[in-house]
């Protein structure tokens, strides 16, 4: 039997949303608040899915102490408490919650292949949030 | 095609325990969770079922009789149970939120004649659950 399992994570962190070839007028037409020259910050939650066959000797689909492990070592540790625009994942991409989305997912990819990646869902405000799936 | 989503929640207890692990391996991969005087949680399901809307009741599915239904199969089974001790499907498989899901799904698919099940989501912990899809 195939279950999706999802835990959820807690990283705090700032940003500015802002591009450097466009015009001051420009990034606040686009980016709003969000460009404001010395950024701002969210409580981001993070839903991590993974999914896979129930192992009848543990009833789990995966080890929930590792991918906890994994998810703080790769994600939390990572960003938690940073400037996500001063970090090499971020050099040349603007740290929007759907890149940020997209870049959590493809660390994990990598760095947790105990079940299958279904999704990251990543919250930035009570009010949105953004999926990442593979394609 | 319309989704319909019915919440309850329920309180039981648990451990986890594979009587053909050793202890150490038991602890190893059960944590504290394989403590055999057991502990507990307050669950949260989530029930999903699809279908078209009815056009003379506007409805997926009569929620009174879908309440009924997992009062019955559910709730009365399992509310303020110790899951191993006293729910069947747990006297030999081991009752983690993946297999709790899935027994779910099947006491429930048996009986809900009234529309088709879609989605069976049970929170162990507000930052813990899981989905079952009726998946092989």
């Amino acid at each position: 039997m195939k279950a999706h399992l999802t835990r959820r994570y807690i990283f705090s962190a700032s940003h500015r949303l802002h591009r450097d070839e466009l015009t001051e007028e420009q990034n606040r037409t686009v980016y709003g608040k969000c460009s404001n020259p010395y950024g701002h910050g969210h409580n981001y939650a993070l839903e991590v899915t993974v999914s896979g066959q129930v192992d009848p000797a543990t009833g789990m689909v995966c080890n929930l102490v590792e991918l906890d492990e994994a998810v703080r070592r790769e994600i939390v540790d990572r960003f938690d408490h940073v400037n996500l625009n001063i970090l090499p994942e971020f050099a040349g991409e603007v740290p929007t919650t759907e890149n940020l989305s997209a870049i959590v997912f493809e660390i994990l990819q990598q760095s947790f292949t105990a079940a299958h990646l279904e999704k990251v869902r990543l919250e930035e405000t009570a009010m949105n949030s953004f999926e990442y799936c593979s394609t | 095609m319309v989704y319909l989503t019915r919440k309850c929640e329920f309180s039981a207890s648990h451990y986890y325990h594979n009587p053909e692990f050793t202890e150490e391996e038991n602890r190893r991969v059960f944590g504290k969770c394989a403590n055999l005087n057991g502990h507990g949680h307050n669950y949260t399901l989530e029930v999903t079922v699809k279908g078209a809307v009815d056009p003379r009741t506007g409805f997926v599915v009569d929620l009174k009789e879908l309440k009924e239904i997992l009062n019955r199969e559910v709730i009365d089974a399992l509310d303020h149970r110790h899951l191993n001790k006293e729910v069947p499907e747990f006297a030999k498989q081991i009752p983690t939120t993946e297999n709790l899901a899935i027994a779910i799904w099947n006491r429930l698919e048996k009986q809900l004649h009234i529309a088709k099940l879609h989605r069976v989501r049970v929170y162990e912990l507000p930052d813990l659950f899981v989905d079952f899809y009726g998946e092989a």
